[in-house]
């Protein structure tokens, strides 16, 4: 039995699918040559066909139909050579047609699936219902003014893949899971950026719950959810908040809410807000999408390696286990990273370096892989120093540290603080002898028996030789003089 | 010579190459008549200062031998094409007095070619009517008049402007858009020849649009030849009109000649209407026997669902339009009245002020059929009808090369008759509808007069792309109808 939520007459099932509006990373919008870059100033991205002007028609952006179809190919799903664009129907401020272009009843991706990793190991998959293509609305500004609403129109047309899934996430667990994983396909497959405070992506929530066992019962729809923690929350509180209605012999409406992050509920939209009739009908302007087979080949060939592949082939190749892969591949910059770290070095000493010391200085300087102080060369030549006993594993780490603060190059500052290890057998048998005599209590104790004390002798040694002493060569001398 | 007025496009390239008439002398004479027939209400706005302009370049490229097609020739365009830096209307209150920062694809290419723009024409608001009576800016008169009766005729809708402007001879040809008949109708009651060409024959960027599967543009001239030269400067492939047919466009103009040996033309029984006035059944019969006399071969076709194509047409087209039409919301552009309420107060406030009744009939019509749960009964229906009358015309094109139907049911009526019953006014269409729902060219060819002394026209609808048969039969039509009878209104 997966997770429930405990009622006070019993248990209940989570039943939960997301629509996620996903921004497809393009130059110009679905349908007019204006571009779609975040941030520029309001009103300046906006051709005369986004604004709707008489007469304007919108013509299909190649490369937005591309990334659909490449979505589509990343999560395996079906790709439908003949698609429509239909007209969705309604007035808003910010929807200068007066209706969004859309794909109602043809969508250009069909059925396909994600598979999620849950924290105990296990992996569930989730159906994709259908992915399409429509146009984002513009944005109003209501807080810029006591009496007006402002208009921006930048993102009017902007493309969009609404990606549909499945009622398959049965906890909030789940639910995060899948928004990470299919934000991760889009990041890999570079059709979105994923950037969710921006807008990037955006979630609606589909929320039932039941006994187990039980058929569906009625859904709620919570719009517009803009982080996955507040995903996974907002799944809970939806989910509770239904489980006492029903336990209260009452009954779940239907409707359309919206997620207080600051309250940690769910609350009721205003009706007004969904009261719509759609009037979906095939646009007359655009003929229907017929996509040349070779061409949706030529894009799957072309697809870069996805995240479970490239886990897979780290654990494979690597020898890594399966929880560094996953989290190496987590982004595709980081396993590229270390894809250029570890080739034709010790795959796991590179892994540990990028996971431990890499990790924790980025995380203190709130860098990303992306603008990295140290690069992959540079890391890599300084396992290199480490393998040919340059230096010793203790010594790299703060020729690191320096590489972080100067960017520098580790055989240089290697040779500036004078950091190469000793491996002259006379400058050891000196040091070793030095520690001997100064601890004649310790070597008496050791030579009774207690040789746990070898290591406070090697730290001994090393300290006494600024930490340069080839260890391999200290240990053995050291050995050979307590016999 | 003739008066600059009188002349044919052909005539006047004539003269115009060999310079025995100036663009300037030209464009002046047509500027004149516009003026002196101002009580037509043909003309929505006179770009004078433009056409003098625009005449006095062409006289200087002529001179200096770099005469393009229509160099010179002064052209009328309804005020549905958006003109850059010229106040465009679509006869409606809506527009206010929106003036387009860009021009349309269609008058474009007319000005590369030469053209010399005298003005906007009236039209039914939005292309909404038959009878160019809908306009914001006033109805249209008809130049002709009926024998023994004074009264003011209609000069069919939508595109009346165009059509009257064309007969009254205030300019030599005009642009104008049929959505159902806008073309064809108005050309047949004013004794212009008309063609509306294949959907996606000339492109539709930049025209207002009213019901973009149905809308095409086309000309209105004097001449089959005329409607030929204006058409090849109008049509091709635009990019920026995913319907618009990436096909050569050919020399219309030398079709004209070809003849119609050999063709097979088709009579479809199912146009032959109960109640039928003998007058149109005799011209539909003489056409078809002039086509025989010059060499063609005349056989009675089936359109077995010729009868379903009205009431699929009044579905799909008002469908369209009330989408097309919810652009004009008083946010961006054109006519806005605030009565202090909220969002949908601007809406319901501009809207109920800026359409006139026929537009919002069509509105109410085209949102009714595509709501939940009437979707499917009416919309969805009516796209298998269209389905199925294409098809009908498929099958007719195993059989016959050209199909020959009278061009409207009537002549021109009074202004105020069939004023009071939409769908008597939508029985206009009858004949015309259909080579809209499926695509295909159709020309309307004036071919006698009724016994009121007003004009009646013929319409040959060809196969898909080929409009050069299409204006070869017309030509013959012409030839052997010998159409001369001149309307009492003119220039």
């Amino acid at each position: 039995m997966g997770y429930v939520v405990e009622g006070q007459t019993g248990p209940w099932e989570i039943v939960c699918g997301l629509e996620v509006h996903a921004q497809v990373i393009s130059r110009s919008k679905l349908f007019s040559r204006a571009g779609t870059a975040f941030g520029a100033a309001p009103n300046t991205q906006v051709s005369f066909v986004d604004a709707a002007f008489p007469g304007m028609l919108p013509v299909p952006n190649r490369e937005c139909i591309a990334q659909a179809i490449r979505t589509g190919l990343g999560l395996k799903a079906k790709i439908n050579l003949w698609s429509r664009f239909d007209r969705k129907n309604y007035f808003y401020a910010d929807l200068p047609a007066g209706y969004q272009i859309s794909q109602y009843q043809h969508p250009i991706v069909g059925r396909g699936e994600i598979v999620i990793t849950l924290s105990n190991g296990t992996t569930r998959r989730i159906g994709i219902t259908r992915l399409h293509l429509e146009q984002d609305a513009g944005k109003s500004l209501h807080d810029q003014h006591a009496t007006k609403s402002y208009i921006d129109l930048n993102r009017a047309g902007v493309a969009l893949m609404e990606i549909v899934s499945d009622p398959d996430i049965r906890s909030p667990e789940e639910a995060g899971a899948y928004l990470s994983k299919l934000r991760q396909i889009l990041r890999y497959l570079g059709t979105c950026d994923g950037n969710m405070e921006e807008g990037s992506l955006r979630v609606d929530v589909n929320v039932s719950v039941r006994r187990p066992g039980e058929g569906y019962r009625t859904r709620c729809e919570v719009k517009n959810v803009n982080s996955i923690r507040f995903v996974m929350q907002a799944v809970e509180a939806e989910a509770r908040r239904q489980v006492e209605v029903w336990e209260s012999g009452g009954e779940v409406a239907q409707e359309t809410r919206l997620f207080d992050a600051a309250r940690g509920a769910t609350r009721p939209m205003r009706s007004k807000e969904h009261a719509h009739d759609y009037r979906y009908f095939p646009d007359p302007d655009l003929p229907p999408l017929e996509l040349d087979p070779d061409w949706v080949e030529e894009l799957r060939r072309a697809l870069p390696e996805l995240p479970d592949a490239k886990a897979e082939r780290f654990q494979r190749d690597y020898g890594l286990s399966a929880y560094d892969a996953s989290i190496l591949v987590a982004e595709r910059s980081t396993a590229e990273y270390f894809e250029a770290v570890a080739s034709g070095r010790d795959a796991k000493l590179a892994a540990n370096w990028v996971m431990g010391d890499l990790f924790a200085a980025l995380n203190r300087s709130g860098r990303t892989i992306e603008t990295s102080p140290v690069s992959a060369e540079a890391l890599g030549r300084l396992i290199d120093l480490i393998a040919d006993e340059t230096i010793s594993g203790r010594i790299a780490k703060q020729v690191f540290e320096e590489m972080v603060e100067t960017g520098g190059d580790p055989a240089t500052i290697v040779d500036a603080r004078g950091l190469r290890q000793v491996k002259d057998a006379g400058a050891i048998e000196a040091a070793v002898a030095e520690v001997l005599a100064a601890n004649a209590d310790k070597v008496a104790e050791y030579r009774a028996g207690k040789e746990k004390l070898f290591g406070f002798f090697v730290g001994q040694v090393m300290k006494a030789m600024g930490g340069k002493g080839n260890p391999a060569l200290v240990n053995e001398v050291l050995k050979r003089a307590l016999g | 010579m003739s008066k600059p007025t009188d002349l044919t496009i052909a005539e006047a390239r004539h003269l115009l190459a060999r310079r025995q008439l100036s663009a300037r002398d030209l464009a002046t004479a047509h500027l004149e008549a516009i003026e002196r027939l101002g009580s037509l209400n043909a003309f929505i706005t006179v770009t004078a200062d433009r056409a003098l302009a625009d005449s006095a370049r062409a006289d200087d490229r002529i001179a200096r031998g770099e005469a393009r097609p229509l160099e010179g020739i002064p052209i009328a365009v309804k005020d549905l094409f958006c003109t850059e830096g010229i106040r465009t209307t679509a006869a409606s209150r809506i527009l206010d007095d929106f003036t387009p920062p860009y021009e349309s694809t269609v008058t474009r290419k007319l000005w590369e070619a030469g053209a010399v723009c005298l003005g906007k024409t009236n039209l039914d608001e939005f292309a909404m009517g038959s009878s160019n009576t809908t306009s914001a800016f006033g109805h249209v008169v008809n130049p002709w008049r009926r024998r023994g009766d004074n009264r003011d005729l209609v000069p069919g809708g939508s595109s009346g402007g165009s059509a009257a402007a064309v007969a009254a001879r205030l300019c030599l040809g005009a642009t104008a858009t049929d959505t159902g008949g806008s073309i064809r109708q108005p050309a047949a009651f004013t004794g212009t020849v008309g063609i509306k060409p294949t959907y996606g024959r000339c492109s539709r960027w930049g025209i207002v649009a009213f019901a973009s599967s149905l809308d095409q543009a086309g000309p209105i001239a004097r001449t089959v030849r005329d409607a030929a030269i204006l058409l090849r400067e109008m049509a091709g492939f635009d990019p920026e009109d995913a319907t618009s047919a990436d096909v050569p466009v050919p020399d219309f103009e030398a079709a004209v000649g070809r003849g119609v040996k050999g063709l097979r033309i088709g009579v479809p029984r199912e146009y032959r209407l109960p109640g039928m006035s003998a007058e149109i059944v005799a011209l539909w019969e003489q056409g078809a026997a002039w086509l025989r006399e010059a060499g063609a071969e005349l056989r009675e076709i089936s359109l077995p669902h010729t009868k379903y194509a009205l009431p699929a047409y009044y579905i799909v087209a008002p469908a369209e339009a009330s989408s097309n039409l919810a652009r004009y919301d008083g946010v961006r552009f054109g006519l806005r009245i605030d009565p202090g309420g909220d969002l949908d107060d601007l809406y319901a406030a501009t809207r109920a002020a800026g359409f006139g009744a026929e537009v919002r009939r069509r509105v109410l019509i085209g949102t009714y059929v595509l709501s939940a749960g009437y979707y499917d009964a009416y919309y969805l229906k009516a796209q298998k009808v269209r389905a199925l009358i294409a098809r009908d015309f498929d099958r007719a094109w195993q059989e016959v090369d050209l199909i020959l139907t009278p061009a409207t049911p009537s002549s021109a009526f009074a202004i105020g008759e069939k004023q009071d019953d939409p769908v008597t006014m939508y029985l206009n269409d009858i004949f015309t509808v259909t080579a809209n729902l499926a695509g295909l060219p159709a020309i309307s060819v004036p071919a006698g007069l009724d016994g009121g002394g007003l004009p009646l026209a013929l319409q040959l609808i060809g196969r898909p792309f080929d409009e050069e048969t299409v204006f070869a039969a017309a030509a013959v039509v012409e030839r052997a109808a010998a159409f001369d009878a001149l309307p009492a209104i003119r220039a």
